[in-house]
């Protein structure tokens, strides 16, 4: 089903037009709103009246996670705090999180997006379904919950830690939709084997993302549940969730562009992609009220094609992510930087400040190791006082990245001490 | 009369205590007697040498994590029950014995290395029932 179709099956020529016009107001609520942006564009020398269509896009100013930390918490919302109705937040680099606010429309409008990516799926109001994202300052619950109201659907809020209820309520409700991550889905399939309740099952839908997963993946998926599982993508910053969706035919996932405008960018020269060619995917909010953001750097790396899908849909489609540009990784959901390990670490007397980082996937979870050496003066010669230490340094860590990890000492000078650019993460998932 | 134990950290990797007692052998270290502690990730080797000081210098170059800790060696007579009325006399004192391990020494004679909480009240303990600790170098003999 296609929830709005005037919007989804546009012609390229008026989307481009819409998006023209968002634009133009955009850059004209940004300078006016937003001192950041009014200052650098001042110092580009770009006013509002320059912008006059979507193709004036590269004359506007690029924003990082960085310029979100620098401003954290609040100093790139453009309305005043009395408006903001939520408050969500991400892993920053460093200590600071990544804080988003939204105002009521902005949640209505991602609760919207939600709702046609859902509708993509094949998700409406018959379906019971259950949303085992986290709720809370991860926008992967509450956002999805409000996509899933809006279509109608009966919504469980499971959230995530117990799937022995998720399965439980799987069976005894009838549950007929998911939306959680590929991996806990994986982990859930083999728990419902074990349980021998695949069979008694209703599923018949997963709308699977906050992670990067492959093509492998999502059949093993369809074919241990007898399902079909859709690839939904979003970050908090841009909104959350529903910023982009596959569809049945899964030739790469659908933009909300009326919303958010997608440019694929060469990332040492900034000049545009062709369509097909892989590059980093760069979003404007073209309707944000909150936290509007211009040329938002996703450091994520894709292609875009625009020709019309076989469903129909006119939307722009960007392709499975083949990689990052930076180091950040998503561990269980949770994206993690390196830098943020490197910054909790620094407290630590008792070890030297090389560190490995070894992320794996066993038994469909994602495993961290984070392999550590204690230095020769805080040698101790007791397992008590090891593993005193270990359980210190798991407490920061978990503190420090919201997610637990498996601290490893090893014997000092044995982490590889790389010339230049530091090694600090072996990941063996093969995600991209 | 505390005696020195060496102790070395070794990540469970094939291969890696030969490498320790290997540094050891090159240098005529000898080994007395030994215990290995494991745990999934790593192992602690203990070691009672003819001369821990140097056994660590050693060690320490070669980039090992090792350290010094006093051991009480406690010689006891070849007879069941000797160990256990040792035991006794330290848990009556309120002294705990945080790891021990054997040490065979030619002769009528056994001996423990214990490694207990308090060690000098620990030695008063054991002289008061008649019990001397030896030193790395009263081992040389053996």
């Amino acid at each position: 089903m296609i929830w709005d179709k005037k919007i989804e099956c546009m012609s390229r020529d008026e989307m481009s037009a819409l998006q023209s016009e968002r634009l133009v107001k955009l850059v004209k609520y940004v300078y006016e709103n937003t001192p950041f942006y009014r200052k650098k564009m001042d110092e580009m020398g770009v006013l509002p009246n320059d912008i006059k269509n979507i193709e004036d896009i590269t004359k506007l100013p690029f924003t990082t996670k960085d310029d979100l930390r620098d401003n954290y918490p609040f100093g790139l919302f453009a309305v005043p705090q009395t408006d903001i109705v939520r408050i969500h937040a991400s892993s920053g680099t460093t200590g600071k999180a990544t804080v988003v606010g939204y105002t009521q429309n902005d949640l209505d409008v991602w609760a919207d997006c939600v709702a046609r990516c859902f509708a993509m799926a094949g998700v409406d109001k018959n379906d019971i379904i259950q949303i085992a994202y986290g709720y809370g300052l991860f926008t992967g619950g509450l956002g999805a919950h409000g996509g899933a109201e809006k279509i109608g659907a009966t919504v469980v809020p499971m959230s995530t830690g117990n799937s022995k209820k998720l399965t439980t309520m799987m069976e005894d409700f009838g549950v007929t939709a998911i939306a959680c991550t590929p991996s806990y889905l994986l982990h859930i399939s083999e728990l419902l084997a074990q349980e021998n309740k695949l069979d008694a099952i209703k599923l018949k839908t997963a709308i699977c993302g906050a992670e990067p997963w492959t093509e492998k993946m999502r059949n093993e998926i369809e074919q241990k549940l007898n399902i079909n599982a859709f690839d939904i993508y979003g970050l908090s910053e841009v909104m959350g969730p529903g910023v982009a969706c596959d569809c049945i035919h899964h030739k790469g996932l659908h933009v909300c562009e009326d919303h958010f405008y997608p440019e694929i960018l060469d990332s040492t020269t900034f000049k545009h992609k062709n369509e097909g060619e892989t590059g980093e995917l760069v979003f404007t909010t073209l309707t944000k009220e909150g936290l509007p953001l211009l040329r938002y750097r996703t450091k994520d790396l894709t292609s875009i094609d625009y020709s019309t899908c076989e469903c129909g849909r006119t939307s722009a489609r960007i392709s499975r992510f083949k990689g990052r540009v930076d180091d950040m990784l998503i561990i269980r959901g949770v994206n993690v930087f390196p830098s943020q390990v490197e910054a909790a670490l620094v407290d630590v007397k008792e070890i030297s400040p090389h560190y490995m980082m070894v992320v794996d996937r066993i038994n469909n979870l994602d495993t961290l190791e984070i392999q550590l050496e204690v230095k020769p003066e805080y040698f101790a010669d007791a397992i008590s006082g090891l593993e005193k230490l270990t359980q210190k340094i798991s407490h920061v860590i978990t503190q420090a990245l919201g997610l637990s990890a498996k601290i490893k000492i090893v014997e000092p000078k044995t982490l590889v001490r790389s010339e230049g650019k530091a090694v600090h993460v072996i990941d063996k998932r093969k995600l991209y | 009369m505390v005696a020195k134990q060496l102790s070395v950290f070794i990540e469970n990797r094939k291969g890696r205590l030969g490498e320790v007692l290997n540094v050891l052998k090159k240098n005529n270290v000898n080994i007395l007697s030994l215990s290995l502690a494991d745990t999934t990730e790593y192992g602690l080797l203990r070691l009672i040498v003819n001369n821990p000081e140097l056994g660590k210098e050693l060690l320490a170059k070669d980039g090992f994590s090792t350290m010094l800790t006093d051991v009480l060696i406690i010689k006891i007579t070849h007879k069941a029950g000797s160990l256990q009325i040792l035991l006794d006399a330290l848990a009556t004192a309120d002294i705990s014995i945080e790891y021990m391990y054997g040490l065979s020494i030619e002769g009528e004679s056994a001996s423990v290395v214990v490694k207990t909480s308090e060690v000098e009240k620990a030695i008063e303990v054991l002289k008061a029932n008649g019990v001397n600790t030896l030193l790395n170098e009263d081992l040389i003999n053996y």
